[in-house]
């Protein structure tokens, strides 16, 4: 078995304000208060990733789930501690990044796919597919800048399904779409698990986690609170509908459906 | 390891497909920096021509405004300097000394402008994809370089024109001549991609920076020799000598020169430049070093590249976050 993704003693800070005007800064100087400023959205986190594995990522808002992500990705890099890949990384840190909305479907699915790392021989081979999973018809000619948001959302997902990856990440994938279109990215997703890729799944639906991932790992404001088994997880999380509100139960229902319809 | 899935390596699997056990382990945003942009060749591609694509997207007139826009300016900067002012006596084809000039002029502040705002401006990309980002300002000014083209074109024609219809030589492009503006072109690329590689990361952490680049890069247009000769800044008349060191120190007067050794001088009937009075004297064209000058400012040039790139990585680092 190889190792997949390797994070050691990672630490990201941000600050509340990125950009004080000078005035603040010298205020803040002044009253001896500069360090105030900044919070730690990961702090000390460590996980390894065997190939193949699925791991569904779990967590409050504001946990520190997207900023792990970005690490894994590679869009940001950790202030402490090192992560460590092996192979081509694709997925959807939000849909439809990059898309330039003034030009065509079509261009942007070649735009999208260069920079997931794709050579143009192989967006060609792959680009029929790619327009049928998006399903968007004769819209593929128009800038996406008038596409609806749904049309939007599948024309980014289909891009970065198809890439030929090692890691596939997902954020939130299931936040936009109908409901054909969620069950088919389900299905899709499913494949990419099958086929031996790396996942790194979130969600906020425990339903969607149990059936796509086998290994959880909750964060808490910004460490790992668990990491191991999706049910205890999902204890660990209170999700298993002990306080939940009807709201939340009717989705979790509608995704445990949705779950079991793949 | 608390659970780990027991995956079998069927042959179609990944594992297998991409050998990966002996893929080493990497650091997802290792980069080389601008050699990367290189490799990735497809992507910069894409990347210039979605930008040229959008630039005029929508409007009726479309790239002609590649060709209007310089020509409108060409032509103030022409009426005002030329006739009001008379800063053509004494020069034989002024117009092409002023046009030739404002190529490089308008490539070196669309780089450095449009640079600078590059990595803002494409902050939807960058917040949420791994990939070099010294892409952005690089791909800002091949566009640039695009949009030089059709200037280059109208300069190629007037300067036709101008042989064919004056009473001086007809233009015939010299190799000197040629290889000179080459450098000249090839000076501002590389001045161009320093100074956008360097103000892009600090636009995106002081965001004043922006404003502040747009205040030299208007200074810039008068700091060359294209609107009045040179010998105004040489002959030491109006400025004290040394200041003359230093106006030629500066990498887009000696680009500008170069370029108009290739396309002006050649345009010349007899001394190009003569500086009226009684009697009046023949003035030199150019700096006397032009050639090894360049080359100099051509190696000072890629060195600045490179405090360029290592500014750059060390602040990149920090970009997603601050957008």
């Amino acid at each position: 078995m190889t190792t997949s993704i390797v994070v050691q003693d990672v630490s990201k800070t941000f600050r509340y304000q990125a950009h004080p005007t000078l005035k603040k800064v010298l205020q803040d100087r002044l009253r001896g208060e500069h360090a105030k400023g900044s919070f730690k959205a990961l702090d000390g986190v460590s996980f390894e990733v065997q190939q193949g594995e699925s791991i569904g990522l779990m967590g409050l808002n504001g946990s520190g789930k997207s900023t792990l992500l970005k690490l894994v990705s590679g869009v940001m890099r950790p202030d402490e501690g090192q992560v460590l890949v092996r192979g081509r990384i694709s997925g959807l840190i939000a849909t439809g990044a990059g898309f330039h909305n003034e030009l065509s479907g079509r261009d942007n699915i070649y735009m999208n796919a260069a920079m997931l790392g794709m050579t143009k021989e192989e967006t060609d081979a792959k680009f029929d597919d790619i327009a049928a999973f998006a399903d968007v018809g004769r819209f593929m000619d128009t800038p996406v800048g008038n596409y609806s948001s749904g049309m939007f959302a599948r024309l980014g997902f289909s891009v970065a399904v198809h890439v030929d990856c090692d890691i596939f990440i997902a954020d939130e994938v299931l936040a936009v779409g109908d409901r054909p279109f969620k069950r088919k990215c389900l299905k899709r997703m499913k494949e990419i698990r099958e086929s031996g890729i790396t996942m790194f799944y979130v969600s906020h639906s425990a339903a969607s986690v149990k059936k796509m991932c086998d290994r959880a790992i909750v964060l808490d404001k910004g460490t790992v609170g668990f990491d191991g088994d999706v049910e205890e997880a999902i204890k660990f999380l209170h999700y298993d509908g002990d306080d939940d509100e009807p709201d939340a139960e009717d989705e979790d229902e509608r995704d445990e459906e949705l779950a079991n319809d793949i | 390891m608390s659970t780990t899935s027991p995956v079998s390596p069927d042959p179609g699997s990944v594992e297998v497909r991409h050998d990966l056990a002996h893929v080493p382990l990497a650091p997802p945003s290792r980069t080389s920096g601008i050699l990367e942009v290189f490799r990735r060749r497809y992507l910069l591609r894409l990347m210039v021509r979605r930008e040229i694509r959008a630039r005029y997207a929508g409007t009726a007139f479309g790239l002609a405004w590649s060709y209007i826009n310089p020509f409108t300016r060409f032509l103030t900067f022409y009426f005002v300097f030329g006739l009001l002012l008379g800063r053509g006596n004494g020069m034989q084809n002024f117009a092409i000394h002023l046009f030739a000039g404002m190529v490089l002029v308008n490539y070196f502040t669309e780089s450095v402008t449009s640079g600078t705002r590059s990595l803002l401006s494409n902050r939807g990309v960058i917040g949420k994809m791994a990939m070099p980002r010294e892409m952005f300002p690089v791909a800002s000014m091949l566009v640039s370089l695009w949009h030089a083209i059709p200037q280059l074109i109208i300069l190629v024609v007037a300067c036709v024109v101008t042989g064919w219809v004056g009473d001086g030589p007809l233009w015939v492009p010299d190799a000197v001549g040629m290889a000179a503006s080459l450098l000249g072109f090839v000076l501002i690329m590389v001045y161009g991609t320093a100074f956008g590689l360097m103000f892009s990361c600090v636009n995106v952490i002081f965001r004043d920076f922006q404003r502040i680049v747009q205040t030299f890069i208007n200074i810039v247009p008068f700091t060359v020799p294209m609107m009045y000769p040179y010998y105004l800044i040489a002959d030491g008349e109006r400025i004290p000598r040394q200041y003359h060191d230093i106006y030629v120190a500066n990498p887009v007067a000696e680009a500008v020169m170069l370029i108009q050794r290739g396309f002006w001088q050649p345009t010349c009937d007899g001394p190009c430049v003569v500086k009226p009075g009684t009697p009046p004297t023949v003035q030199p064209d150019f700096v006397g070093d032009l050639y090894s000058r360049g080359l100099i400012m051509l190696v000072i040039g890629i060195v600045l590249l490179g405090v360029g790139q290592f500014v750059f990585s060390r602040l990149e680092k920090s970009v997603p976050e601050r957008l």
